[in-house]
């Protein structure tokens, strides 16, 4: 087990001008269990290979606990490592997979055994490891693929490259529980890469937000809610996502098409590019006073009802109660002390 | 109750026909010729098995027998580890993978008796590059004469002509298998060695399937290239079962006898690609049923 350390990783693929990973400086904690959330093609794949040692990055290094690993080869880093796609070897039995990463790296043949078996209890297969691998479903495999990085005990970090993409619904819930009791049994450095955000909230404990190459926010799934520190983490979190407003700023108000808003707190804020963000739980529907709308939508998807909502171009979702009447004008009234103001898409810090 | 509308038959007619055009009919001929003798005049007279007891007590027929297993084994021992080695050798991406595939497809685009001609000329010792140069380097080369060279001979040439067609098949297998593989294996540190044992093998077993059953037939049937080459000889030494039906059918035509012969080769043509396909997908089957099994629980 190890903290890991990021200095300076950027990556360019071969033939791309843009960096597919804009230098960057980001340290994992040993025993961490970390969430690399971020939509497709954001990079999070590539910096997961960067730092198993299956991709050298154009710049940078990168440190185990202080020690520079940037030029070893995956299989001296000991790091395990489970594929979105499951891999297993398919001529071998269950048990054999699993003791693959063991006797490649010569282990007793009685070590060997004794922890297959215990991979075998901790993967709910007891009795089943003279099965041929290949006869195995997908979410048997993608275990089976799991405990090849779980039976070996000295490893540095176990990487996740979003592991449960095939995996039925309903055992995604159950594996991802078993991940997190895994984790607290052995306290490995965890990260686990995902495009779902509730994957990467019930995960982790601390959730790495990567947006077009670059680290966006880091923090627990409270602070990626409350205050997202770029308009992507407000809008890629949260279902439907924040409200991203453009507005202007006078004083300790708001403006927004005309209309007034009160800040919980003045900011100094001038130029182009302003935008109010506002999560759609934070706003009320009101009959009577506040910004008045034109609803466009009304969902109901049974836990709550979402409001679509227009303000002359701009779109306002919000959420209400099951059962909540819709006035026939609508207005909107925003919960000012959870009002996040943007200015070219990063928060302006409010607090002094 | 369910209605069977015979009218479907006509829809497989076509097929029929054709069949029975180009492999039933001409197959039935041979098995016709099998049981009788003929004379002049479209004589023809029943002999049962009588043929098919002669062939197979000859000696003629066991030592061409016994010639072309042994080609066939030489070929596919040979070909089959080759090809695998060179299929991996080959890049994977950038501008070196056409030049390689258009260098591997062309042997294959030689016609057999050209084949047999470029090495009939290439090995003389006269006037071959390949005799003459082995003949100043005081190598005592001579296909005509000596049963070994000319083994030899018709060996590497069927290598030069045919090791493409498995390196084709393992690229395409070796291509086929995701990057991921490569590293999970790398994470799970496994060796080279344990690379090509456990993903690169596994995964080409089809294809190698295929390679070995076109490679063992294509040379359990060899013709033309000895035949041009060597003639069958130097005396009988490279005969080999094709050479010899030939000779008997068209050289001397004994119509009875090279029919009971034909069939006989055929048989056993079918009776080894049978044992091949079988061994090889053996374990494959093994997996589906377990598979079927657990799909029952």
């Amino acid at each position: 087990m190890a903290g890991i350390e990021l200095a300076g990783i950027a990556h360019r693929y071969h033939g791309n001008d843009a960096y597919s990973v804009n230098p960057l400086n980001q340290h994992w904690q040993d025993g961490g269990a970390y969430a690399l959330l971020g939509p497709s093609g954001c990079g999070k794949t590539t910096l997961l290979n960067i730092i198993s040692g299956l991709l050298s990055p154009t710049g940078g290094k990168v440190l185990f606990d202080g020690q520079d690993m940037t030029g070893l080869r995956t299989e001296q880093r000991n790091i395990a490592q489970v594929f979105q796609f499951p891999v297993v070897y398919d001529t071998l039995s269950v048990a054999e997979n699993l003791a693959f990463p063991l006797r490649n790296r010569g282990l007793e043949k009685l070590e060997v055994s004794a922890r297959v078996k215990e991979v075998l209890t901790l993967l709910g297969m007891t009795g089943r490891g003279q099965q041929q691998a290949s006869s195995l479903n997908a979410d048997d495999k993608q275990k089976i693929s799991l405990g090849r990085g779980l039976v070996r005990t000295d490893v540095n970090a176990i990487l996740f490259d979003e592991p449960l993409t095939v995996i039925d619904p309903h055992l995604k819930w159950q594996l991802r529980t078993e991940l997190k009791k895994i984790h607290r049994q052995f306290g490995h450095t965890m990260i686990y890469v995902t495009h779902d955000q509730t994957e990467a909230l019930t995960f982790a404990d601390q959730v790495v937000v990567m947006y077009e190459g670059s680290v966006v926010q880091i923090g627990t799934p409270q602070q990626l809610f409350d205050k997202p520190q770029h308009t992507f983490v407000g809008s890629f979190i949260g279902s439907p996502g924040m409200n991203i407003i453009r507005c202007g700023v006078d004083g300790s108000d708001a403006i927004i098409e005309g209309n007034r808003i009160p800040l919980h707190q003045s900011v100094t804020a001038t130029g182009d590019g302003l935008e109010l963000g506002i999560r759609p739980e934070h706003i009320q529907l009101s009959g009577s006073e506040g910004v008045s709308v034109e609803v466009t939508v009304v969902e109901d998807v049974g836990k709550h009802i979402v409001v679509r909502t227009r303000l002359a171009e701009q779109e306002i979702d919000v959420i209400v109660r099951e059962g909540t009447a819709i006035p026939e004008r609508v207005f909107l009234k925003f919960d000012a002390a959870k009002l996040n103001l943007y200015q070219d898409s990063f928060l302006l810090d409010s607090d002094p | 109750m369910k209605v069977h509308n015979n009218r479907a038959w006509l829809l497989v007619l076509p097929v029929l026909v054709l069949v029975a055009v180009s492999a039933i009919i001409p197959l039935m001929t041979v098995v016709n010729y099998s049981v009788q003798d003929s004379f002049g005049n479209n004589e023809f007279f029943w002999v049962g098995t009588e043929w098919f007891q002669e062939i197979l007590a000859s000696e003629r027929f066991h030592n061409a027998l016994q010639r072309t297993l042994l080609f066939s084994a030489l070929i596919l021992a040979i070909e089959i580890p080759l090809g695998i080695s060179i299929a991996l050798a080959m890049p994977r991406k950038g501008f070196g993978v056409s030049i390689c595939l258009v260098l591997m497809a062309l042997p294959l685009l030689i016609p057999w008796n050209v084949v047999g001609t470029i090495w009939q000329v290439f090995g003389r010792v006269d006037i071959g590059l390949l005799g003459y140069g082995l003949a100043n380097l005081g190598v005592d080369y001579n296909y005509t004469q000596d049963t070994m060279d000319a083994w030899i001979t018709l060996i590497v040439m069927d290598v030069w002509h045919w090791t493409s067609l498995v390196v084709l098949l393992c690229y395409s297998g070796l291509v086929a298998i995701p990057e991921v593989y490569y590293q999970a294996a790398r994470i799970d540190g496994a060796s080279r060695w344990a690379i090509f044992r456990y993903i690169q093998l596994p995964k080409m077993k089809r294809v190698l399937l295929i390679a070995v059953l076109l490679r063992f037939m294509d040379s359990f049937m060899i013709y033309t290239e000895p035949f041009v080459v060597t003639g069958g000889g130097p005396g009988n030494a490279t005969t080999f079962l094709s050479i010899d039906l030939v000779q008997m059918a068209v050289g001397q035509f004994d119509l009875g006898p090279a029919a009971a012969m034909s069939l006989i080769y055929f048989l056993i043509i079918l009776l080894l690609c049978w044992i091949f396909y079988t061994v090889m997908t053996s374990t494959t089957e093994q997996d589906a049923t377990a598979a079927g099994e657990r799909r029952h629980e």
